[in-house]
């Protein structure tokens, strides 16, 4: 048995190189195109010796960049507070007063969450329009915080199942009533589900493209993905600069993940157990 | 608890219930009406056409490809997703150096756009100086056009939402493996069983729960593909790599045919919901046999 292992621990080492190498080959292109001239024709397998900055530098002049990510920081920080806030508040009753008809409720926003958004565009684009929606932050903020919404009061609703219902009647008996309880019992305990909250939901929030494509059209108010499908074809002479644009544009949730690895894995986990 | 505190602690999901009644359920009971319609999405005179617009779906070879194209994209994903998934948690499930920087790679692409992620692949499959043609003339092979042609541009769009969102099954599988008790593979081992049949007699039936999540949430991904194929081939050449939310958006904003574009969504929305049903009670039924 030992020496089966021993065996077996040989092999590994090639085999998660190659994974290693298959997995991380589209960002090594990525990088090493967001820093070569235009000018340079070797291979994209080889690294450039120099910084080609230029690249960046139309990114950020002609493609708008910064205007992108400023945009969808806003929509992405404003729907997450709401998603986090009406997610939470949602949940409490659902996983308290188990009555038949509160099951219902539940089973209901476990539907919502099975909708294919683009099957309802057509109408959704009508209802905003009519709304004047259309074009503004509190448009997309709405309908992305809507589909966001049901995971959300998904996760908090197992999470507050498990907290035991003593503490909710000491406070009871303490003569708090159930918005007290929640504030100030239940939200406090709320931290670590909310880390999985925020980093499920926001991640769909900031990458978001089908409904931004719809309901942005105005070029002011262009988001990170729009900002940079727009270069795309702006630029499509110019790899260099679209490949920097593409990089500024996946930065942010990369260097997120680097350093918050382990709270992404275990929100995608919490998420997908039940 | 008193039964009036329970009615109002249900006060509180009013906000979300309301939310959803606005942005979801209303435009869904507008797009069922809208689907018996010929509206062109944006003149005020249309009028009601019963069930044309359906007759018109199963008679359209357009729509029909991209129905098609739809099941490639969506089972396609799942399954190999899943074996490949699967594959990798078994491999990271044992301890070597390195495998944290392993786990990691994998994974962080599901982080990132799907649509920065297809324009990042149009840089390897691009014709002229792609990634993938500079290495077939590095092997003495001719460059191929690789997005010319509809079916092989389907495979390799597929590839590359595999390759994406292939960590989403590996993470789910990952914590899967972690929850059997080692305790059962030593007594299987002394049982003589060998490591085939652990696999087949303890891991497997253990990891169901994982399975379910994992092939529903790959399927509906799959099925909903829409970003990848929208910065790669926009549904060309011609309509050959059309998805069925694709076709919805081309309809209405370039088809100007929005009650058939709304007929489409419509089916997209009865289809996913029949084969989810479907796959969730399967699972449930093997779940319980197990």
């Amino acid at each position: 048995m030992v020496q089966n292992n021993k065996r077996a621990a040989i092999w590994r080492t090639p085999l998660a190189i190659i994974i290693v190498l298959i997995h991380f080959a589209p960002i090594y292109i990525l990088l090493g195109m967001a820093f070569k001239s235009p000018k340079d024709v070797t291979s994209r397998w080889i690294l450039p010796g120099y910084i080609y900055k230029q690249n960046f530098d139309i990114a950020i002049n002609k493609g708008n960049m910064l205007a992108g990510l400023y945009n969808t920081t806003i929509i992405t920080v404003s729907c997450i507070v709401l998603i986090i806030v009406f997610g939470a508040l949602a949940a409490y009753p659902l996983a308290r007063n188990r009555s038949k008809f509160n099951g219902g409720i539940k089973a209901f926003v476990l539907g919502i969450m099975m909708v294919p958004p683009l099957s309802i565009l057509v109408p959704l684009y009508t209802v905003m329009a009519g709304l004047k929606g259309t074009s503004t932050y509190w448009g997309i903020i709405v309908i992305l915080t809507a589909f966001q919404l049901p995971m959300s009061i998904f996760l908090y609703t197992n999470f507050i199942s498990a907290i035991p219902t003593a503490l909710d009647e000491a406070a009871s008996i303490d003569g708090c009533g159930p918005f007290r309880t929640f504030f100030l019992v239940i939200l406090p305990q709320l931290k670590p589900i909310t880390a999985s909250v925020v980093i499920l939901t926001g991640i769909n929030c900031w990458n978001d493209y089908q409904f931004s494509l719809y309901m942005l059209q105005s070029p002011k108010i262009k988001t990170i993905t729009l900002t940079i499908s727009s270069f795309f074809s702006q630029n499509s002479n110019n790899v260099n600069a679209a490949a920097a644009a593409a990089l500024m544009g996946i930065l942010p949730v990369i260097l997120l993940f680097l350093s918050l690895q382990k709270y992404f894995i275990k929100g995608m986990v919490d998420s997908a157990i039940k | 608890m008193k039964v009036k505190t329970k009615h109002i602690m249900n006060l509180f999901y009013i906000p979300a219930l309301l939310l959803f009644v606005a942005f979801v359920v209303y435009p869904f009971t507008q797009g069922i009406r809208i689907s018996f319609t010929n509206w062109n999405g944006y003149s005020q005179a249309y009028k009601y056409i019963g069930l044309d617009n359906y007759i018109r779906f199963f008679k359209d070879k357009n729509v029909l490809g991209a129905f098609v194209n739809t099941i490639i994209y969506g089972f396609g994903s799942t399954i190999v997703q899943n074996i490949l998934g699967l594959a990798y948690a078994l491999f990271l499930n044992s301890k070597f150096t390195g495998r944290s920087v392993v786990r990691a790679v994998i994974y962080m692409p599901v982080m990132i756009a799907s649509l920065i992620m297809g324009y990042i692949m149009y840089f390897l499959v691009q014709y002229d100086g792609g990634a993938i043609n500079d290495l077939l003339i590095l092997f003495g092979k001719a460059p191929v056009d690789l997005m010319s042609q509809g079916p092989r541009a389907v495979l390799i769009m597929t590839l590359i939402n595999i390759l994406q969102f292939v960590g989403i099954s590996m993470v789910i599988y990952l914590a899967g493996l972690q929850n059997i008790p080692e305790m059962y593979y030593e007594a299987a081992s002394i049982d003589g069983v060998n490591a085939w049949g652990q696999f087949k007699y303890i891991t497997l039936p253990l990891l169901m729960p994982a399975i379910s999540s994992a092939v529903v949430l790959n399927l509906i991904g799959g099925l909903k593909l829409f970003d990848i194929i929208m910065a790669l081939t926009a549904g060309g050449p011609g309509y050959s790599t059309h998805s069925l939310s694709t076709m919805v958006t081309n309809m209405y904003f370039r088809g100007q045919h929005a009650g058939y574009s709304a007929t489409i969504g419509i089916f997209t929305f009865i289809f996913i919901m029949i084969v989810s049903n479907i796959i969730v009670r399967y699972f449930d039924k093997k779940e319980v046999e197990m």
